[in-house]
């Protein structure tokens, strides 16, 4: 789901960083409110996280390749908006040191994976987790579920970004300038992995970090909004 | 409190042993052949689908060159797989480094005791 430079037109990715930008710094004010400094170092773990989750590749054999975010479980402990500001940290040193997403692309990437995931994740985990105890099966299913829908929801923002870009820009020849595949093309491409494989890896890392949790302490998974 | 910050460091040692692991994150693709991840296919690897490469995507491209580029040192593409493997652990480290103190810079400066 990194968008690489080149695929995206400027009429696509300058509307992206223009969001981008000051969503953040309304994100930074939202995070003051709710952490406070000793949450620091767990919001470094996640963002580092997220970050070695992004490297473990998962191939559909003789296709394509793909991988969780992990933004989903550390917005269900630190809150959407701090999970915002650690998974954009991971996609912009992604870019910059290792090449993976584009400069360009950057704020469409963070808009995908740093906005939708955490948000509509974090959601349906408060949606389905109700009032349960802490300790209740229901949380971690309920982060499942989030996992999984959270990630596929951004593929296919991500598909219909790819999937604009012909009806944007094409050059003198009628040949696309950027990325070259229709929306009835991009949007099932990215949306099918996800639903077969992808999401199925981040509802799997999601429920996983949650269990462990409810076992070690479960005071870590009432950070955020006292639930 | 204490507690937290137990189960907090128990975690980060599970993050380093998944940076070492890493590698399979290029080996189980290698190994069951599986290609980029749709729509991050390199100008070369576009030219063979398309059989050209999009203008706009020629020009933009190649605008930032990476030091550390598909989480590997320049020139050691040609190296094989264990040596990538090498360069993959080294490029989770470094990242996990990198990533870590800057969220805990921004959490010191910006977050109240």
């Amino acid at each position: 789901m990194h968008i690489p430079d080149g695929y995206l037109s400027p009429q696509t990715y300058i509307p992206f960083y223009a969001f981008i930008i000051p969503y953040l710094a309304l994100a930074s004010r939202k995070v003051k409110k709710s952490l406070r400094s000793r949450h620091a170092p767990l919001m470094a773990l996640g963002a580092a996280f997220s970050f070695v989750i992004m490297m473990f590749n998962v191939p559909i054999p003789g296709g394509t390749t793909g991988h969780a975010v992990g933004g989903v479980i550390v917005a269900i402990l630190l809150g959407p908006w701090a999970a915002s500001i650690a998974v954009s940290v991971a996609l912009i040193v992604q870019a910059l040191l290792f090449g993976d997403g584009g400069i360009t692309a950057l704020g469409a990437n963070c808009f995908n994976m740093a906005v939708v995931i955490p948000f509509v994740g974090y959601y349906i985990y408060k949606l389905i987790a109700g009032n349960s105890e802490v300790t209740a099966p229901r949380r971690w299913v309920a982060g499942a579920v989030a996992g999984y829908l959270g990630i596929n929801v951004a593929a296919v923002l991500a598909g219909i970004e790819f999937g604009i870009q012909p009806l944007i820009a094409s050059a003198s020849d009628g040949r696309p300038l950027y990325a070259p595949y229709s929306l009835a093309v991009a949007v099932p491409a990215m949306a099918l992995e996800h639903l077969i494989l992808f999401g199925l890896i981040e509802a799997l890392v999601t429920a996983l970090v949650i269990r462990y949790l409810q076992k070690a302490d479960r005071e870590l998974l009432t950070i955020y909004g006292g639930a | 409190m204490k507690k937290n910050m137990s189960t907090v460091k128990r975690m980060w040692l599970g993050l380093a042993v998944l940076a070492l692991a890493s590698p399979v994150g290029i080996l189980l693709p290698a190994q069951l052949k599986a290609g980029s991840a749709w729509g991050e296919w390199s100008p070369e690897e576009m030219e063979k689908r398309l059989g050209y490469v999009p203008l706009g995507m020629k020009k933009l491209a190649e605008l930032w060159q990476a030091p550390m580029p598909d989480y590997a040192f320049k020139g050691w593409d040609t190296l094989g797989l264990s040596m990538q493997s090498l360069a993959y652990v080294a490029s989770a480290l470094i990242g996990v480094t990198v990533i870590a103190a800057m969220v805990l810079l921004l959490g010191k400066i910006g977050l109240k005791d």
